[in-house]
Formats: C-alpha cells, sequence, structure tokens
C-alpha cells in the first residue's frame, strides 16, 4: 500500500491542470522555446510548451536537439531561473517630489500577482529554498519577496535528461524535488505512452489534484498504477547518474578561505571577461543596487533597486578606487562567496549545481573546474 | 507638506525609505570636510550609539554610508560630518540650511566603549576616522570617572586637514592626552610629523588592560592594530572601524561583503581579531 497519493495525467490532463489552475486565479509560467532557448513565459495552453525539445550544454554552449519523443520537459534549464519573477532585476523602491526646499516620500507599492510556476527542477526548488533564506528570514526581510513568494505555487518536475554542466547530484539538491512544491510530475515516455505522475507535495496541491479527478471526463486523468510510481522512480535514479560535472565538496569552505592567494585565480583572471554573465544567470546569486532617477528640473525623483553583479568595477568602489580593482579578485570573491563564505553566513552552499554559469560563460569558465584545480594544487 | 513613508521596517521601500531631515546648521571642518547638523522633520531624534552609521541621500542624487559624528543619548541635532569626495557627498556639500535630506538607520555595531570601564580607552585615528570616534569620545567625557587615562592618538595628512581643533583643546582640558601629527608639515606646523603608529610608543596607557578604538584608513588601522599588539593589548581590545561600499544597511544588498561578514550588519565596529586575518589579503 503506497501512502503517497498519486494521478497520472495524459498531455489532455496536463492541460487541465493548466485550465484548473488558471481559473483559481493562478497566472501559469512555464518553458517555452524563444530565440532557439527555453524561457518561461505565461502558458494557457499545452501547445506552448517544448515538445520534444531538448538540449546540449556544455561550457559557454547551448543547443537546443529534437528528442523525436514529443517530452515537454525533456530539456534541463535554460537561462532564465524563476529569481526574475520573484525578485525583479529592477524594482522601485520609492518616489519623491520636491516642492522649494520640502520633499514627499511615496513608498513604492508592491506588486504580488497569483503565479504558478510549472516545471521547476529540484536545482531551481534549492535555489527559492536559498532565497527564502537570504531575502525573507533576515533581520529586515525583503517584505516585497516574501508577498511574491506566498503568492507563488510551484509545479515541480523530475528532471529526466540532466545537461551536460549539471552537478546537482554534488550539491545534494537534486534531481529529484524532495520538498517545497504544491504538485510535482514525472514525465514518463514509454510504451505505455507519454504521460505525467503527478503528486501533491501541499494541502493546496492536494485540493487542486480533487478538482482535477472531478474535472475529468475522459481518461485524461487517472488513479497511479504501481507501474506508473515504478517508472517515475527510475526516471530520477537513472538521471542522477548522468550528471554531466561533478564537484567535490568535502571540506570545500575550509580549502576556499586557505587558498585566497592561490595562483589559478591568477589564471581564471586571464580568461574571465567580468562580463557577470554567470552573476545573472545564477539563481541564488542576489546582490543589488540603487539607481536615482530625477526628470530634468529635479523635481520629480525615484529610487530603484537594481541587480547588481560583484564583478564590476564599481561593485566595491570606495573613495579613491575599488576594494576589488582586478579580475583575480572578484573571480574569488564569487566563488568562495557562492561555495564558503556563504555556508558561514547562511547555513548552507550558494551553489545549486544548474550548471548555468558554465553554460552561459561565454568563456567556458567552470567553476566544478576551477576548484578541482585548487584543490588538486594546479597553478 | 511633508509626508513620511510608513512601516519602514520592510523592503520595498519600507526599510529603503528614508526618513526626512532637514539641515539646521552648518560648519565647515576643513577644505574639503563639513559637518551637518540635521533635524528629524517629524521632531523624533534618531537614537544611535556610538560608531553606527546611516545611510544619507541627496534626493535625485544617490545615497552613501556616513557614520554619525554627534554625542548618543545627549538631546541637540543629529550630527553627520562629511568628507566631499563623490557626487552625493558633493551633493550634500551643496546642501542649504533649511533644505531637506534622507536618512535611513541608524545602521551597524557601535564602539561599546564602556567596555573600556575601569581600564584606560585609546583612541586612534586617522583623518576623517576621528569624526565617528568622536562620539565614543564624548561618552567617556560625559562618564570620565569611570575610566582610567584616556588618550587620543590622531594623525592627518596635513595641519589644514586637522577635525574639530576647538574641540580637541577642550579634551585636553578635560586631561584627555591628545597626540597629534601630520603626515607633511607645512611652514607654520611647529607639532609632530610622522605616521599615527610613531605615537603608540610615547602615549601613556596601560596595554594590558586597555580598549583600543582605531578608525581611519585600513592601511593605518591594519597597521595601528599591529602596533597596538606589539605593545601588549590583546586583538580582543582593540577595534577597528571597517569601510565597504554599501547600497542597503541591512545585510541584502551584498556590497559590502568581506568574505563571510557583512559590514553594515557585522561591523563596521569589529575586534581586530575578528579580522586580523582578512585584513592582510589584497582586494578582499
Amino acid at each position: 500500500m503506497d501512502d503517497i497519493r498519486g494521478m497520472v495525467l495524459l498531455l489532455p490532463g496536463l492541460q487541465l491542470l493548466i485550465d484548473v489552475l488558471r481559473e483559481s486565479g493562478w497566472t501559469v509560467r512555464g518553458p517555452t522555446v524563444r530565440d532557439g532557448v527555453v524561457v518561461h513565459a505565461e502558458i494557457e495552453s499545452v501547445d506552448q510548451l517544448p515538445a520534444g525539445v531538448g538540449d546540449l550544454q556544455d561550457g559557454a554552449s547551448y543547443r537546443l536537439r529534437e528528442r523525436g519523443d514529443g517530452a515537454v520537459f525533456g530539456y534541463v534549464v535554460g537561462p532564465q531561473g524563476w529569481k526574475s519573477l520573484l525578485f525583479p532585476s529592477r524594482e522601485l523602491l520609492w518616489s519623491g517630489h520636491r516642492t522649494g526646499t520640502e520633499v514627499d516620500v511615496e513608498p513604492a507599492d508592491v506588486d504580488a500577482p497569483r503565479l504558478a510556476l510549472l516545471g521547476v527542477r529540484s536545482c531551481d526548488l534549492h535555489a527559492l529554498e536559498i532565497h527564502d533564506t537570504v531575502l525573507a528570514k533576515r533581520a529586515v526581510p525583503d517584505a516585497a519577496y516574501l508577498s511574491r513568494r506566498e503568492n507563488t505555487f510551484i509545479i515541480a518536475v523530475t528532471c529526466s535528461d540532466p545537461g551536460g554542466t549539471c552537478f546537482c547530484v554534488s550539491m545534494g539538491t537534486g534531481p529529484v524535488p524532495d520538498k517545497d512544491f504544491d504538485l510535482t510530475l514525472t514525465e514518463l515516455v514509454d510504451q505505455e505512452g507519454h504521460r505525467f505522475l503527478v503528486q501533491p507535495g501541499s494541502d493546496r496541491g492536494e485540493h487542486v489534484l480533487d478538482e482535477l479527478m472531478t474535472r475529468a471526463v475522459g481518461d485524461e486523468v487517472l488513479n497511479a498504477a504501481r507501474t506508473d510510481r515504478c517508472a517515475a522512480a527510475l526516471v530520477g535514479s537513472k538521471a542522477a547518474q548522468r550528471m554531466g560535472r561533478s564537484l567535490d565538496t568535502d571540506g570545500l569552505r575550509d580549502l576556499l578561505y586557505a587558498n585566497a592567494e592561490h595562483p589559478r585565480w591568477d589564471d581564471v583572471a586571464s580568461r574571465c571577461l567580468a562580463c557577470t554573465n554567470c552573476t545573472l544567470v545564477c539563481p541564488t546569486c542576489f546582490c543589488t543596487s540603487v539607481e536615482d532617477v530625477s526628470d530634468l528640473s529635479g523635481t520629480q525623483t525615484e529610487r530603484w533597486r537594481v541587480w547588481d553583479s560583484c564583478f564590476t568595477n564599481d561593485f566595491s568602489y570606495l573613495h579613491g578606487g575599488s576594494v576589488r580593482p582586478s579580475v583575480r579578485s572578484r573571480y574569488r570573491q564569487w566563488a568562495t562567496h557562492k561555495l564558503a563564505s556563504w555556508v558561514d553566513q547562511f547555513g548552507t552552499s550558494g551553489c545549486v549545481g544548474c550548471g548555468r554559469c558554465i553554460t552561459w560563460c561565454p568563456a567556458a569558465i567552470d567553476i566544478t573546474a576551477e576548484v578541482g584545480a585548487i584543490r588538486s594544487g594546479e597553478g | 507638506m511633508l509626508r513620511q513613508a510608513e512601516g519602514r521596517h520592510m523592503l520595498p521601500g519600507g526599510a529603503m525609505v528614508p526618513r526626512l531631515f532637514r539641515l539646521a546648521d552648518r560648519r565647515q571642518d576643513t577644505a574639503d570636510t563639513f559637518t551637518m547638523m540635521l533635524e528629524p522633520t517629524d521632531g523624533v531624534p534618531l537614537e544611535f550609539i556610538p560608531g553606527q552609521f546611516t545611510m544619507m541621500s541627496a534626493f535625485g542624487i544617490g545615497e552613501v554610508p556616513i557614520s554619525v559624528s554627534s554625542p548618543a543619548k545627549v538631546e541637540g541635532p543629529l550630527q553627520h560630518t562629511v568628507r566631499d569626495v563623490g557626487s552625493v557627498t558633493h551633493a550634500l556639500a551643496r546642501t542649504q540650511i533649511g533644505d531637506v535630506v534622507g536618512i535611513r538607520g541608524p545602521y551597524g555595531t557601535g564602539w561599546d566603549v564602556e567596555d573600556g570601564a575601569g581600564a584606560d580607552v585609546v583612541l586612534v585615528a586617522g583623518g576623517i576616522g576621528l569624526a565617528p570616534l568622536r562620539p565614543a569620545m564624548l561618552d567617556v567625557l560625559r562618564h570620565r570617572q569611570r575610566y582610567g587615562r584616556v588618550v587620543l592618538l590622531y594623525g592627518t595628512r596635513t595641519p589644514e586637514d586637522l577635525l574639530f581643533t576647538d574641540e580637541l583643546k577642550r579634551w585636553e582640558n578635560l586631561g584627555v592626552e591628545v597626540l597629534v601629527t601630520v603626515d607633511y608639515g607645512t611652514p607654520s606646523w611647529t607639532g609632530r610629523v610622522g605616521l599615527v603608529t610613531t605615537l603608540i610608543a610615547r602615549a601613556g596607557f596601560d596595554p594590558r588592560s586597555a580598549l583600543a578604538l582605531v578608525c581611519g584608513p585600513e592601511v593605518m588601522m591594519r597597521f595601528t592594530a599591529m602596533a597596538l599588539i606589539k605593545r601588549g593589548l590583546s586583538p580582543d581590545r582593540v577595534r577597528v572601524s571597517l569601510e565597504r561600499n554599501m547600497r542597503c544597511g541591512v545585510g541584502l544588498c551584498g556590497h559590502c561583503q568581506y568574505r563571510e561578514l557583512f559590514v553594515c550588519l557585522d561591523g563596521p565596529v569589529l575586534p581586530y581579531a575578528r579580522v586580523a586575518g582578512l585584513i592582510g589579503v589584497r582586494e578582499l
């Protein structure tokens, strides 16, 4: 007797799930192909999903491929995490109006739409959990993030076909979603057909499944058979064996702290363009700056919070110069923060092994290789 | 009309929304440094402890972290001593009496100078580093009998850069040993020339129990801390005030990270023992 509830959805059943969510007031955001990349967009129909699309990922390389099996979650992760939805790259903090010597300051309203995120991978679930810690569980929380997060319904999906830059197994963050979701899907494509095992992870998820069962008129929604569960378990265990990269995390914090002057940082600096791509695609990077925007008369002013990157020269600027003028020190800061000081600050690694920083680095710099070189003592 | 933001404990706008303070008076301290005397437009004074900083806004220009230089727990205007070195501080320099600036905070750790009660207290300042130390000195002088010998070692680049010169004399009259040095003398300068670290050997304090508060450029704080420890102070009894780029003051923007430290939350004032392993690493 399996005490985990579960159902099997055929593709029309997945459409029904989208319909039920939309009718309950959720805007569904899910994967779709745009400009040769899997991105997320508002999804109304399963026809928008990347049917039969897989991806080939390696350092500085991302290509879509035709899978030939019609799977709609057969890709891994695109450049976008979900952070841009919960933690926008530009956010108004307040606006001010000056009349003579008087100033009137008006805090910005928080826009927190009800979003259902469809197809969240386990690495990205862990990234959300990290952002919950970094942005919300703080002395002064980011209330806008918090209200958006509370308005988020999560439909996770088990990775079936990990990419060449994936290393979630090393980071203990995947490939099977294990918590923090409302529903989780495992896509099955075999002789039994194309179907999705769906299991609830919250009361909200249970209610949606009940609604699906009530609404189903044909065989688009079925009770899961034992064979479906077995097949789903196999998807995750097979994926775990096919990670494109690995990272030895044993003693990593102390290793990086002890090697602040390792010559490998110079070697990385000779390749790194300080373009900030890695920090922009990273689902956990959270650094921001503020910008004041004023009209020409200086009477109307706005302060915006914008994503920032520790790879810019301005990031550490003090009067007289930057604390980290060299690319060497900036890459060291990023990697050391992500893998070492994050542990001291927040109790977990800041890396979830999604591999985006490797795929989207124009110079193919690979954090697993750089750390590996430091561990092995290579210059 | 003036309206104050509500719920400023949360972001955004929340903690990122400044309170409004009006420039009540202004003093030009040196050619590039000035002190702003600020009154809250809502009448609610800013409560802070010596060593803390605020985020100061020049509307339409931006925001910078500036230490509070006024005495704590004493009625009177909020004082910030500012050096005109960037776009925001330049805009603050041009603020006229009656104008409104934004203030968020106070943020960060304080000097906790009361830990020096029953012992000697050594304040070492480099340049504008005297401004954040001033509230600690005024605290000590308010409770003078609680402390042993009080020493101020103060170095600036030139005699023209000396801050609070009238006050230095007053402090000396109150029994503070004030030793001043400059890096470069002028023809009329009859005082000492040399780095502030050269004053440590000649100052009168008991290194076994003294508490030292050090504020100035990072390299000055590093060599001062090393000289104090060499004279016998415990690294736990030497406190430094770090400076980093800051955009929020509440540990969210990431700019002020110093390896595992958020200087805005864990600092700016930290025991030297906490940063001794970091401060010598270049570009950390």
